[in-house]
């Protein structure tokens, strides 16, 4: 089966630091892949990539078989395939919740106003926000505004989401009610790229695990097998800092 | 002074027509000047071409410039008048100031509004008039007043090419009494216009500084 995203050695760089260094990657329709890592190893900029908010150095990803890295490939029916949640929400301040939710339907898919809003309800309601539909982002908590993006980037109906660590920016007692809206969405057929910090999300939601540093995949595999019995002394590092400093039961 | 306020409301109206075609001009100006397409580079270079010119040379020279200029190229009535080309050579210059604060408050959004927009699938377009510009629009909306202030008052430099508004009657009056007089109560309807406007314009400042820096610190 082709993956439904792959990439093959991508490689990025901001001025002389070198992000990604030749990335290899695949996830399969529905499949749920998470991106460990340290801060700054190339987490975000890979999800960015994906998505073309950041052009790629070199190297290819392909969309279900088509490579959309490559010169001249319009990004915008790309990104209405692939979409991204923010680690800062980055929800519409300006537009109510329900606005912030229709405004790609209408303009990006002509939808009229009323079937537009009418999915955005459905969609809020989906993630518990139906009685926010009319509030604006800045009355919202943070749990209830990422929501609010979740329902943004999911109203376009994408083959793929990409998760940027979307929990990072939330106090501690928000983060579950994220996370229990990306486990129900497990399962329905998207495929998900999360970057997280949340180890024992990671564990429990991923059909593959992937460990980046020094800007490559150093170790991909079954969450049994990176967290349980990781090959690279890298991995074994990196998670040993993890556990020591409790984000991870061992 | 019946005189000076019926003076005066040539300025007024010349205040009046030349805003809105300011505020337009500018927000055209300042939206081709952030424009980011590599293959809208020319159109970019034009705007920062006539922001720089405008910008670069006094009012009251451009309003020499235009308003005898224009109409000394031969045109008929009433498109030789100097009014006219006094006020548009005001709304030039002013586009190009009020441009630049639009541009401003358009670089003041935030890039991952930007990021957030174009991840949806708006096109650069899309994302400039549905996200960015209306956050921009809002936050320039005090210094704009400020501009405004400037501009009600600068309407009376038209006045040195010819049309009679209150400053050009406060001369004429001067001349006719041999009383200085005239020239106080000239300064004293700009005050009634502008002070209330300026008030107006920190009261806006107020009002957006305590809905995004929260409560002041003594």
């Amino acid at each position: 089966m082709t993956p439904r995203i792959e990439l093959s050695g991508v490689r990025k760089s901001f001025g002389s630091n070198v992000v990604l260094d030749g990335v290899d990657l695949s996830a399969a329709p529905g499949e749920v892949v998470t991106l460990i890592g340290a801060s700054g190893s190339g987490k975000t900029t890979l999800l960015r990539c994906v998505n073309l908010l950041e052009p790629v150095d070199d190297g290819r990803i392909l969309l279900d078989g088509t490579d959309i890295a490559a010169v001249g490939v319009d990004p915008n029916p790309v990104r209405r395939r692939v979409g991204i949640v923010f680690q800062s929400f980055n929800l519409f301040p300006h537009m109510s919740v329900e606005r912030n939710v229709t405004l790609a339907l209408t303009e990006v898919l002509g939808q009229p106003a009323t079937e537009a809003r009418e999915a955005a309800r459905a969609m809020l309601g989906r993630l518990g926000l139906a009685d926010k539909a009319g509030a604006y982002p800045d009355q919202l908590s943070g749990g209830q505004q990422q929501r609010t993006a979740i329902a943004r980037a999911l109203a376009l109906n994408p083959e793929v989401l990409l998760l940027d660590e979307v929990t990072s920016a939330l106090d501690p007692e928000l983060v579950g009610e994220v996370l229990d809206v990306v486990r129900e969405l497990r399962g329905s057929g998207i495929t998900m790229l999360i970057a997280t910090h949340e180890m024992g999300f990671a564990r429990e939601i991923s059909d593959r695990v992937c460990f980046l540093a020094g800007g490559t995949v150093v170790e991909s595999g079954p969450p049994s097998q990176v967290f349980g019995a990781p090959s690279d002394p890298r991995t074994r590092q990196f998670l040993a800092r993890v556990i020591a400093s409790g984000r991870l039961d061992p | 002074m019946p005189r000076l306020v019926e003076a005066f409301w040539l300025d007024v109206r010349i205040f009046m027509w030349t805003t809105p075609c300011i505020v337009a001009g500018a927000l055209l100006l300042a939206v081709a000047r952030s424009t980011r397409a590599p293959a809208l580079f020319p159109v970019r270079l034009a705007a920062i071409a006539y922001i720089d010119v405008m910008r670069g040379v006094p009012v009251i020279l451009w309003i020499y410039l235009i308003g005898f200029g224009v109409p000394g190229l031969g045109m008929e009535r009433p498109w030789n008048s100097p009014l006219l080309w006094g006020s548009v050579a005001l709304g030039m210059t002013y586009s190009a100031y009020v441009a630049e604060v639009f541009r401003a408050g358009i670089e003041s959004v935030h890039e991952s509004q930007r990021a957030a927009a174009r991840s949806l699938g708006l096109s650069g377009a899309q994302a400039m008039r549905f996200v960015i510009l209306p956050q921009a629009v809002r936050r320039v909306v005090p210094p704009l007043m400020n501009d405004l202030v400037s501009l009600q008052k600068d309407v009376a430099l038209v006045s040195l090419i010819g049309p009679i508004e209150i400053l050009r009657q406060a001369g004429i009056d001067k001349a006719k009494f041999a009383n200085f007089t005239p020239y106080v109560g000239a300064a004293l309807v700009f005050l009634a216009v502008t002070i209330p406007l300026t008030r107006f314009a920190d009261h806006l400042l107020a009002r957006e500084r305590v809905r995004t820096g929260g409560s002041r610190v003594r």
